[in-house]
């Protein structure tokens, strides 16, 4: 069976892979906009924690014999209190200074994270095992389909819909929500916002380190396989606008699915084709397609 | 101000001096382009308060166009520097136009964004050579008559161009244009109150900037006869922030120091290295060399946390303190 004269197979395949972008992009901009709403830093270093997270998860893997479920858990949490430590003794001296300190701070991080994983690990990707319980495919008939990439794309799914529900729905997201929009008035109101900005951070940052846990199987573990992703969840940033939670999750997915077919039909422009969806936003509605205007 | 202006001269008189003191002239020439490079970023960061994450397009982008012009058309020098910086001004003309719908930190990682397009494109074009770059590029005689090959001569060509590079952006900060940019960087709504075409502003200085850093780009192109894709990564964005960071922002000669100290330390890093192995005997250090990044981060941490104003603009605020009391 042939769609645009692309065998079907192909054609859902690559929709699958750009899904599960998807969810990264989806993942990691939804923690950048958490933390820029009330840090007011743009995180360069999530994609060195992303790739932190599944180094973590690798490291418990082969030196510990843990298994991957326990990573899963426990890798976000560990480099969730490497982002607070980060918060306490960095990031909270440079806020009141220009934004433009946040990102050279984390920037510099991130080099320096990512030097220090590839003196020791080099540049070549470390092999990651599937758990058993998610190996193999299932035929769906029109499609064979990798039970881990469907995880992928499940498991990010709960977890930014979650995020979505506690930030919006929730008392405890309502406080966030007020302390986005006014620190001061809230911190009279006795509620600690520093504690809440660092535990916000914290979490921002372990929800990249999810991410990279759940990638560490499709792609090799690797110290580079964050600075690449990082560009792109700008752009998938600058493209959703930074105002909204579900705006975050929809414009990561959306751009996934998009480069995933850009692959089956124009290969040469896959790398390109988010940045292009950038400029072309930027022109039409330069505050992004959920962001509000200024 | 004219006591500034005799400084420079002292210091270009002694830039000129620099091969006969034994000073290689491939290491000075380096040194020359990464610090116009900073420069010209200095212009639009520390004059006029746009911080562009994405400037290491423009370099690579006028390094191909030269390195291209050269070798495939077999243009004289000259013609390939004016390609090399025609082309990064127009590239400057179309990432600035779509960076300055937006402000702040947008602008940083829409100028980023924009840049890694570039770096795709030359990954995947094909007359950039992919991942070798374009390798023996003729440096050619300029002018026709004057030939390029000995790098003494090469050297007064370079010096020439950073100084020329150099006044343009002193008579931009020095003009009321320049306070503009200034006005801008300080208070951008009481800009637009008194009736300034911000957004022209803003994408004139881009452009300026871009051009300025693409003739950085050129040059370094006849200094290496090469071309790479190295000159157009994102971590060449990051180093050229770091020089300007190190050296002072909004300073005419920090950005100068700032590209002298970062072309030393990659030089030397590695003998650092070595000297920390055999001094505590840990292995790890031996490796140091290859991997600048950790020292690059960890120096860029420290400028940020404790170091803003760099070495020339803490040196600056050290004499304003002196004439105060």
């Amino acid at each position: 069976m042939n769609v645009f004269g692309i065998p079907m197979q192909a054609l859902f395949g690559q929709l699958l892979l750009g899904l599960v972008n998807g969810s990264f992009y989806a993942m990691l901009s939804l923690g950048l906009a958490v933390i820029f709403g009330l840090l007011n830093v743009i995180n360069f270093a999530h994609g060195a924690l992303y790739m932190m997270g599944a180094f973590v998860a690798w490291m418990g893997l082969a030196y510990l014999g843990l298994n991957y479920w326990v990573m899963l858990i426990l890798a976000p949490l560990v480099v969730g209190l490497f982002g607070i430590v980060i918060e306490r003794l960095l990031l909270r001296h440079l806020y009141r200074l220009d934004h433009l300190y946040g990102l050279l701070l984390t920037f510099g991080l991130t080099l320096l994270i990512e030097g220090l994983f590839r003196s020791f690990y080099g540049v070549s990707g470390q092999p990651f095992q599937t758990p058993d319980l998610l190996r193999g495919a299932t035929n769906l008939g029109f499609m064979i389909l990798p039970i881990y990439r469907a995880w992928v794309v499940v498991a990010s799914l709960i977890v930014c819909f979650g995020t979505w529900f506690v930030i919006e729905r929730t008392p405890l997201g309502a406080l966030l929500r007020a302390a986005t929009e006014n620190p001061r008035l809230v911190e009279a109101f006795g509620v600690n916002v520093p504690r809440m900005i660092m535990l916000t951070y914290g979490f921002g940052v372990a929800l990249a380190a999810f991410a990279g846990v759940l990638a560490a199987p499709v792609l090799q573990v690797s110290p580079l396989m964050g600075s690449n992703l990082i560009i792109v969840v700008f752009a998938v940033v600058v493209i959703g606008g930074m105002g909204s939670i579900m705006g975050a999750i929809l414009t990561g997915l959306g751009l996934g699915v998009i480069e995933g077919l850009t692959k089956v039909f124009w290969p040469e422009a896959s790398n390109t084709v988010v940045f292009v969806i950038m400029a072309i936003v930027l022109l039409l509605r330069p505050a992004g397609l959920f962001g509000k205007e200024k | 101000m004219n006591r500034h202006i005799a400084g420079y001269v002292v210091l270009a008189v002694a830039a000129a001096l620099l091969p006969f003191l034994g000073v290689y002239p491939i290491f000075a020439m380096k040194v020359m382009c990464y610090a116009l490079f900073a420069c010209a970023f200095n212009l639009l960061l520390g004059f006029t308060g746009l911080l562009s994450f994405g400037h290491a397009a423009f370099l690579g982008s006028a390094a191909y166009a030269t390195g291209y012009a050269l070798k495939a058309w077999g243009v004289t020098p000259e013609v390939g520097l004016i390609f090399g910086v025609a082309v990064a001004a127009l590239l400057g003309l179309v990432v600035g136009g779509l960076a300055i719908r937006r402000s702040g930190i947008y602008f940083a990682m829409i100028t980023l964004a924009m840049a890694q397009m570039v770096y795709f494109f030359f990954l995947q074009a094909r007359f950039t050579g992919g991942e070798d770059g374009l390798q023996q590029v003729p440096r050619g005689r300029l002018f026709g008559v004057i030939d390029l090959s000995s790098d003494l001569t090469l050297y007064y060509l370079v010096l020439a161009l950073f100084l020329i590079g150099f006044a343009i952006i002193w008579r931009t900060v020095n003009s009321p244009f320049g306070q503009v940019l200034k006005a801008l960087r300080e208070n951008e709504p009481r800009a637009i109150s008194l009736g300034y075409d911000v957004d022209r502003f803003k994408l004139l200085a881009f452009v300026l900037s871009a051009a300025i850093a693409g003739l950085a780009g050129s040059a370094k192109t006849l200094v290496f006869v090469s071309a790479t894709l190295s000159d157009a990564t994102w971590q060449m964005s990051g180093l050229v922030i770091l020089m300007t960071l190190i050296g002072g922002m909004g300073t005419f000669l920090g950005p100068v120091l700032g590209a002298f100290i970062v072309v030393l330390l990659e030089n030397k890093v590695g003998d650092f290295g070595q000297a920390l192995t055999s001094m505590t005997g840990i292995d790890w250090f031996r490796q140091l060399g290859e991997s600048v990044t950790i020292v690059i981060g960890l120096i860029f941490v420290i400028c940020v946390m404790a170091f803003r104003r760099g070495i020339v603009g803490e040196f600056q605020a050290l004499l304003r303190r002196r004439k105060a009391t």
